[in-house]
Parts: C-alpha cells; sequence; structure tokens
C-alpha cells in the first residue's frame, strides 16, 4: 500500500516497505502544527514591524503634508505663517506634531534595525527581540526629551 | 531534469515570483534611508537648536546655503523614499491588478507633486528678496 490519506497514521507509510519521507512529513502528528494568524501571541518584534509600516505611512502622508505646509507658508510671509502655527499650538495640532516627531524616531530606530538585519545579523530570538524593545524604548524617550524641551526649557 | 538541460536552479525561478522585478527599487529604499538617517536628524537638530522659530528667523536660516541645500536634498530623498514605501504597502495589500495601478499612478503624482510644490517653495525663500 502506497497511497495514505492525510488522516492516516505514520505506520501506514511503511507498510508497502518503503518509507516515504513526504508522506512522514504530512502525517506525523508530532510535528508543530501552524495555528491560524489571528491567534499568534503577540511579541515586540510583530508589533515594532507593523510600527514600521504604520509610522512610514504616517509620516509619508502626514509628515510630508506638513512640511510641505510649512515651507509654502514660509514662503508666502509673515500671515500665512501666523496661520501655520496657530494651527500648528491647536491641541489637535500639537498631538499631531508630538504623534509625528514619536513617529520619526520609532520609523528611525527601527529602521536601523532593519537596516542591520539586511546584512544577515541579528535575527537570533533573544537578540532580535531585545532589539525590537529598544525601539520602543528609545522612541519614547526621544520624543519626551524633545517635547519637553521644547516646552520647559526653550517656552 | 534530462542530460541537455544546464540551466542552473536559479535560472529555472528567476522572472517566476509575483513582482517580476524589483531589486533596485529595494536597494533605493535602503540608500535613501541612510541619506534620511542624517538629513532627518540634521532637521530635527537645527530647528532645536535655533533661537526661536518665528518666521524671521526660519527664512533667514534657510536662506544659508548651509541650510537650503540640506533641505532641498531632505525633499527630494523623503518624498523617493516615502513613494517607495507606500508603493510596498500598495503592492502588499491591495489585490486588485486595476486598484493597485491606479493607487500606485496617485501616488506617483502625489510624490511629485508635493516634492515639486515643497522645492519651489524652498526656492521662493532662499533666492527671494530678505524678509
Amino acid at each position: 500500500m502506497v497511497k495514505t490519506g492525510l488522516g492516516e497514521s505514520r505506520e501506514s507509510c511503511f507498510e508497502g516497505g518503503r518509507a516515504l519521507s513526504a508522506h512522514n512529513m504530512a502525517t506525523n502528528r508530532s510535528r508543530p502544527l501552524s495555528p491560524h494568524l489571528t491567534i499568534w501571541r503577540w511579541g515586540p518584534h510583530m508589533l515594532v514591524s507593523i510600527l514600521h509600516r504604520m509610522t512610514g505611512a504616517a509620516l509619508a502622508i502626514a509628515g510630508l503634508a506638513i512640511l510641505t505646509w510649512w515651507l509654502l507658508a514660509l514662503a508666502d510671509g509673515s500671515d500665512a505663517y501666523a496661520t501655520f502655527t496657530k494651527a500648528a499650538g491647536h491641541p489637535v495640532g500639537l498631538f499631531v506634531l508630538i504623534g509625528l516627531t514619536w513617529a520619526f524616531f520609532q520609523h528611525l530606530l527601527s529602521g536601523i534595525r532593519h537596516l542591520v538585519m539586511d546584512s544577515g545579523a541579528a535575527f537570533e530570538l533573544g537578540v532580535n527581540k531585545t532589539f525590537a524593545i529598544l525601539t520602543i524604548v528609545g522612541s519614547v524617550l526621544l520624543t519626551a526629551l524633545v517635547w519637553l524641551y521644547l516646552f520647559g526649557v526653550r517656552a | 531534469m534530462s542530460l541537455g538541460d544546464s540551466s542552473t536552479p536559479l535560472g529555472k525561478v528567476r522572472g517566476l515570483g509575483s513582482a517580476q522585478q524589483g531589486g533596485e527599487h529595494w536597494l533605493t529604499e535602503r540608500m535613501t534611508s541612510i541619506a534620511l538617517l542624517f538629513l532627518g536628524i540634521w532637521l530635527l537638530a537645527s530647528l532645536l537648536l535655533l533661537p526661536k522659530l518665528d518666521q524671521q528667523t526660519l527664512v533667514e536660516w534657510l536662506r544659508a546655503p548651509s541650510a537650503a541645500v540640506p533641505m532641498a536634498l531632505l525633499i527630494v530623498v523623503g518624498f523617493r523614499h516615502a513613494l517607495d514605501g507606500m508603493k510596498v504597502i500598495v503592492d502588499d495589500y491591495v489585490h486588485d491588478e486595476g486598484n493597485r495601478f491606479a493607487l500606485n499612478a496617485l501616488l506617483l503624482f502625489l510624490a511629485v507633486g508635493g516634492g515639486a510644490l515643497a522645492l519651489f517653495s524652498l526656492g521662493r525663500i532662499a533666492f527671494g528678496a530678505a524678509a
């Protein structure tokens, strides 16, 4: 007997006197089974991976739009620039700017991590996890420092 | 494999992926990311080191080549990197070929248009009469 179904036991593969390695792989129940995508346990590396995309999109859309608006307003004169600073100083504006500062640092640190990984390094589970946690700690810390400086020291 | 088949394993699979191309795109994204590492930190540090962030101070700052040139580079490289990155997101999540083409076209126009607008504004500041 050579033909085996998925549900059959491993022993049945050997019944014909031949070991069928492909069938062994498919029918050996002791091999780890991949759970569905949505029931993976979240880890820092997964969070940092998706944050890299989200912060990148935020910087590309909101960040560049605000940079362009800022330059337009600067070129237009003091009235246009007053409109910009008024929007930037509004609570919503501040929330967006602080959020973009964090997105900038998160994307920057995570980007450095990706460049290191592109070289083939830092794939070991422990190292990878540590670097992932460090990008989050670093981005929050740097964002806090920048805005504490702007509000505390400079203001 | 017949005896007459001299193609390598790599040669057999080349071109069979979903993207058909992309090596240059991948490398450009990395190169621009390294440039933006420096340009991004330069912009943030400059803004933090300026004594004030009013219009006159900023215009005076951007009229000097030492600020206008990195700012021009930041605009060009920044919009390019944003376009490359957004294309990866669109290519990954938009499966309908028509929608994907339309979104990639929209992104390209937005990036080139936005970049041109930002560069033109910088030119007005850098080459304009003193504020």
